[in-house]
C-alpha cells in the first residue's frame, strides 16, 4: 500500500512540475500576471509530492518491505537502521529520487525568497525548474521506477552494496547532489535572463547567492566523497580520477569561475554573455555527470547497474536542455551590451578574466581526459584510458599559475592599479609565503622534493596574501569587514592549506608492503609498527577479522590502530577498513591484505603527512562560502524598501576603495 | 561576435556525438596501460591450498599466460577449453587469478568446466585485481621471459583469438632468447 501511495505521489508530483512550468510561460507569454503567479503555489505542491513519495520510500526500507524489488536489492534485515536510510539512495533509482526531491527543495527555496524579485522573473525561473524536474520525473516513471513491486517476495533482501555501509554514505550523496541540482537555480536565472533579454546588476545580485550556496554544497560533497574514499578504500589515496568523481569536479570547476564572473559582471557591468554562457556549462556539467554516472558509458570504481535506454533517455534530455538553452543563448546573447572599455591586465577584473580562463581550461582537460576512452574508440584507437598519469600532469601546470594570481588578484584594485603598490602589497606575503614553506618542509619526515616545496609556497602565498588583504582593510580603524570580503578570504585561504595538504602528501607520502607475523616490529616512516595479532569480531550483517597494531615513536607508545577485514554474510564481498592514526601533521594509515600461511598477513602501511589538511582547506572554503553567502547585501533589499535612500552603490562603494 | 555562439554549440554537438557514440560500445574492452611494463606483483594464497602462495616470480623465465577469472563469470566457461589447448600446444603455464570469488564456488566450477591452469591464485578482496588494471572478467595477460606484459586480451579468449593473435605471440616471445 505505502509504495503504491509513493508511486502516486510520483506521478502527481509531475502533473505540478507539469504546472509550475507550463502554466506560468503561458502566463508570460500572453502577459497575464495572474497565470504566473501559479508558478509559487505548484512548485510547493510538486515539493510536497515528491516529499511523500521519498517518505514512502524510506518508509519500505524501514519496515524492510521486500516486495519492492529497489528495497530487496539494497537492504537486508540485518543492516543497522541509518545506512537503511542512507540505502534510500544507494543505487540508480532512490538516487535519482533524491535528485528530483532536492531538486524540488530549491525551488521551494526560491519561492521563499521571491518576495525579493520581480514577479516575472520569480515565475520564469521557477518555470524553467519546473521544465528540468519534468525530464527527470518522466525518466524515473519510464525507466527506473523505484516503488516496482516483485511477487513472490523474497525472504531476504540482497543488502546494500559494502563499500556503500559508511557513515560519509549517508551525508555525501545528499551533499553532492544539492550541489549539482543547486546550479539549476543559476541556469534558471540565466535563462530568465535570456528571456527577458537583461543582464544588469539586480540580475547579478540575485543570482550570486544561488551559485554561492550551490558552490557551497558541492565543496562538502567533494570533500566528504574524497574523506569517505580515503577511509573506506582502503587503498590510502585522496582523489582517484575516477570518471564519478571528475563528473563532480568540472561543475566544481565551472562553479567556481561563475562565481568570479558574478563578481566582475555586477561590478563593472562587463563580461555578461560570458557569465551567462557560465551559468548555462556549470548546469550542463550537473547534468553530463549524471549521465556518466548513470549510462555506464565510462568504467569506474562507483558503477552503478547500467542499462542503455537509461543512457539514451539521459543524452537526449541533455542535448535538448543543452541545445535549447544554447540556441537562446544565441538568438538573445548579442543584445546584451559589450563593455567597450578595455579591461587592463593589471586590475581585479583582468586577473579575474584570467583566472576564469584558467578554471575553463581546467575543466575541459579534465572533461577530454575522461572522456579519452570513448573518444580514442571513436578515432579506432582501441579504448585507451589516460589514468591519474595525464591528470596530474596536466592538471598541475593548470592550478599552479592560477593559485599565484588568486593571491595576487586579491590585492589588485578595480580598473587599474598602479605596479608600485601592487608591489608593496606583495612583498611582505611572498616573503612569508618562502620562510613557511620552508617551516612546513622541514617538520616533515623523508626526502625533501623542490615540487612539494614549491607547492608549499604557492599554498603559504594564497593564505599570506589573504591575510593581507584582511590586515590592509583593517587597518583603517574599521574592525567590522563586510562578510562578503571575510568569506572571500577564508575561502582562498581554504585553497592555500588545500594546496599545502596536496603538495606534502605527494611530496613526502610513501607505503610499503610488508609480511608479518603477530609479534613482528616494522620501522617505517619514523615509527616502530608492531603486529599484535588478529581476532574475530562479529558485526551486525558481517564478520570481521580486527588485527591491532601498536605504533611507537622512539620507544614511546603514540598510537593503536585496527584494520579489519570484513566478510559480509549476504553477498560474501571483502572489504578492507583500513586502521588509521591521524594527527594535524599526518596520518599513519594500516590496511590488512591477505592472510597467508603461520599467522602471517600481508600489510600494509601507508605514511600521509599533512593528508587531514586536503579536506581542513575544502572545509574552511566552504565555510568562507557560508560566511559570505550571510552578507548583508544580499538579504538587504526588504529592508531597504522600508529604510529608502540608502544606496547600493554607497555600500558597495567601501569594497571599491579596497 | 559569431564565435561566442558557434563554439559553444559546437562543442555541445561534439559532445552528444561522442556520448552517443560511446553508449553504443561495451566499456569493458580497456588494453591495458601497462602494456611493455613489468607485470604488477602478483602474489596471493593458492586457490587450493591457502598456506602456498603463487607468485609470477616462480615462473621466471618462462613466457606465461595470466588468465582472471570467477566462477560468476558466463563468459569465462567458453574459454577455458581454448586456454587448455593452448596450454598445451604452445607448452606455456596459464597462471589463474581467481577474482572475488569463495573457494567452493570456485573448485565446483573446476571440476564441472575444467582446470586449464597450472597454478591458480586466490584474489578474494580484488585488490591484486586492481594493481593489474583490470576492467572486467575475463581478461588474460601475456607475460614475456623478462616479466613484462605483452599483450592483454579483454573478454574471453576465442579460437580466433587464440590462432591468430595469441598463438604468434607466444612463438616469437618463445623465441627470443
Amino acid at each position: 500500500m505505502i509504495p503504491e501511495l509513493g508511486h502516486l505521489a510520483l506521478i502527481l508530483a509531475l502533473a505540478m512540475a507539469l504546472v509550475q512550468s507550463l502554466w506560468p510561460l503561458y502566463g508570460i507569454a500572453a502577459n497575464r500576471p495572474a497565470y504566473q503567479q501559479v508558478a509559487a503555489p505548484a512548485a510547493v505542491g510538486h515539493c510536497l509530492m515528491l516529499g511523500l513519495a521519498f517518505l514512502a520510500l524510506a518508509w519500505s526500507f524501514y519496515v524492510n518491505d521486500f516486495s519492492v524489488t529497489y528495497v530487496a536489492d539494497n537492504s537486508n534485515t540485518n543492516l543497522p537502521w541509518f545506512y537503511r536510510l542512507g540505502a534510500v539512495w544507494g543505487a540508480h533509482e532512490g538516487s535519482l529520487l533524491l535528485w528530483m526531491m532536492e531538486l524540488a527543495l530549491w525551488s521551494v527555496a526560491v519561492v521563499c525568497a521571491s518576495r525579493t524579485l520581480p514577479r516575472e522573473v520569480a515565475s520564469t525561473v521557477l518555470a524553467v525548474m519546473g521544465l528540468v524536474s519534468i525530464g527527470f520525473l518522466l525518466f524515473t516513471l519510464a525507466t527506473s521506477n523505484p516503488f516496482a513491486r516483485q511477487f513472490p517476495a523474497p525472504a531476504q533482501g540482497r543488502d546494500l552494496n559494502p563499500l556503500l555501509q559508511d557513515p560519509g554514505l549517508v551525508f555525501h550523496p545528499p551533499m553532492l547532489y544539492m550541489g549539482y541540482v543547486g546550479f539549476c537555480v543559476a541556469f534558471a536565472f540565466a535563462i530568465t535572463a535570456l528571456i527577458h533579454g537583461r543582464v544588469d546588476a539586480a540580475w547579478t545580485r540575485w543570482t550570486r547567492p544561488w551559485t554561492l550556496a550551490a558552490w557551497v554544497f558541492l565543496t562538502i560533497g567533494i570533500t566528504l566523497g574524497s574523506w569517505w574514499a580515503y577511509n573506506e578504500l582502503g587503498w590510502g589515496g585522496w582523489w582517484f580520477w575516477d570518471p564519478v568523481e571528475n563528473a563532480s569536479f568540472m561543475p566544481w570547476l565551472v562553479g567556481t569561475a561563475l562565481i568570479h564572473s558574478l563578481a566582475v559582471t555586477e561590478k563593472r557591468g562587463i563580461f555578461q554573455s560570458w557569465t551567462v554562457l557560465l551559468a548555462i556549462t556549470a548546469f550542463a556539467l550537473s547534468l553530463l555527470g549524471t549521465f556518466l554516472v548513470r549510462s555506464g558509458v565510462l568504467v569506474s570504481v562507483h558503477a552503478f547497474a547500467t542499462d542503455p535506454s537509461r543512457g539514451i533517455y539521459i543524452l537526449s534530455f541533455f542535448a535538448i536542455v543543452v541545445g535549447g538553452s544554447l540556441l537562446l543563448y544565441a538568438a538573445r546573447a548579442s543584445k546584451f551590451a559589450a563593455g567597450t572599455e578595455p579591461v587592463s591586465p593589471l586590475s581585479r577584473e583582468g586577473l579575474l578574466l584570467l583566472n576564469n580562463l584558467f578554471l575553463v581550461v581546467a575543466a575541459a582537460a579534465v572533461l577530454i581526459g575522461t572522456l579519452y576512452p570513448i573518444l580514442a574508440d571513436a578515432l579506432g584507437m582501441g579504448r585507451l584510458s589516460v589514468g591519474p598519469p595525464y591528470f596530474n600532469k596536466v592538471f598541475v601546470p593548470l592550478t599552479a599559475p592560477l593559485v599565484l594570481l588568486m593571491g595576487a588578484g586579491a590585492a589588485m584594485a578595480w580598473k587599474r592599479t598602479r605596479p608600485n603598490a601592487l608591489m608593496s602589497r606583495l612583498w611582505t606575503p611572498a616573503v612569508i609565503a618562502i620562510v613557511a614553506a620552508v617551516v612546513l618542509t622541514g617538520l616533515t619526515v623523508g626526502v625533501s622534493g623542490l615540487a612539494a616545496l614549491a607547492g608549499c609556497v604557492l599554498g603559504a602565498w594564497a593564505i599570506a596574501t589573504a591575510f593581507e588583504e584582511l590586515w590592509r582593510r583593517t587597518r583603517g580603524s574599521r574592525w567590522m569587514l563586510p562578510r562578503q570580503v571575510l568569506g572571500m578570504a577564508l575561502a582562498h585561504i581554504g585553497v592555500g592549506v588545500f594546496v599545502i595538504g596536496v603538495s606534502l602528501v605527494s611530496g613526502y607520502g610513501g607505503e610499503r608492503d610488508v609480511r608479518m607475523t603477530p609479534g613482528d616490529t616494522v620501522q617505517y616512516a619514523g615509527h616502530a609498527f608492531v603486529f599484535r595479532g588478529v581476532d574475530n569480531v562479529p558485526g551486525p550483517n558481517y564478520q570481521a577479522r580486527e588485527a591491532t597494531f601498536d605504533i611507537y615513536k622512539n620507544d614511546r607508545q603514540v598510537a593503536s590502530v585496527f584494520p579489519e577485514k570484513r566478510k559480509y554474510d549476504q553477498s560474501a564481498q571483502q572489504m578492507t577498513e583500513s586502521g588509521i592514526s591521524s594527527g594535524p601533521f599526518g596520518d599513519l594509515y594500516v590496511s590488512l591484505g591477505e592472510p597467508l600461511a603461520d599467522d602471517a598477513w600481508t600489510v600494509r602501511i601507508y605514511n600521509r603527512p599533512f593528508v587531514r589538511w586536503i579536506w581542513a582547506g575544502g572545509f574552511i572554503a566552504a565555510f568562507g562560502g557560508i560566511l559570505a553567502l550571510s552578507d548583508k547585501r544580499y538579504w538587504r533589499r526588504r529592508r531597504r524598501r522600508a529604510r529608502a535612500g540608502r544606496s547600493d552603490e554607497a555600500a558597495d562603494g567601501q569594497e571599491v576603495t579596497a | 561576435m559569431r564565435w561566442r555562439v558557434v563554439v559553444p554549440v559546437a562543442v555541445l554537438i561534439a559532445l552528444v556525438g561522442l556520448l552517443g557514440y560511446g553508449l553504443t560500445r561495451d566499456p569493458h574492452t580497456l588494453p591495458s596501460a601497462y602494456l611493455n611494463r613489468a607485470a604488477p606483483t602478483l602474489a596471493l594464497p593458492s586457490l587450493a591450498d591457502e598456506t602456498q602462495a603463487v607468485r609470477l616470480a616462480d615462473m621466471a623465465g618462462r613466457v606465461t599466460l595470466v588468465n582472471v577469472w570467477a566462477s560468476w563469470c558466463v563468459a569465462c566457461r567458453s574459454e577455458v577449453s581454448e586456454l587448455a589447448e593452448l596450454s598445451e600446444t604452445t607448452d606455456i603455464p596459464v597462471v589463474g587469478i581467481d577474482y572475488k570469488d569463495t573457494r567452493d564456488e570456485a573448485s565446483r566450477w573446476l571440476r564441472r568446466f575444467g582446470n586449464p591452469y597450472a597454478r591458480i591464485a586466490f584474489d578474494e578482496s580484488g585488490s591484486t585485481g586492481i594493481d593489474w588494471g583490470i576492467s572486467g572478467v575475463p581478461e588474460t595477460f601475456v607475460i614475456g621471459r623478462d616479466g613484462q606484459i605483452k599483450d592483454k586480451i579483454v573478454g574471453p579468449v576465442t579460437a580466433e583469438v587464440r590462432r591468430k593473435r595469441l598463438v604468434p605471440l607466444i612463438e616469437q616471445l618463445k623465441a627470443e632468447s
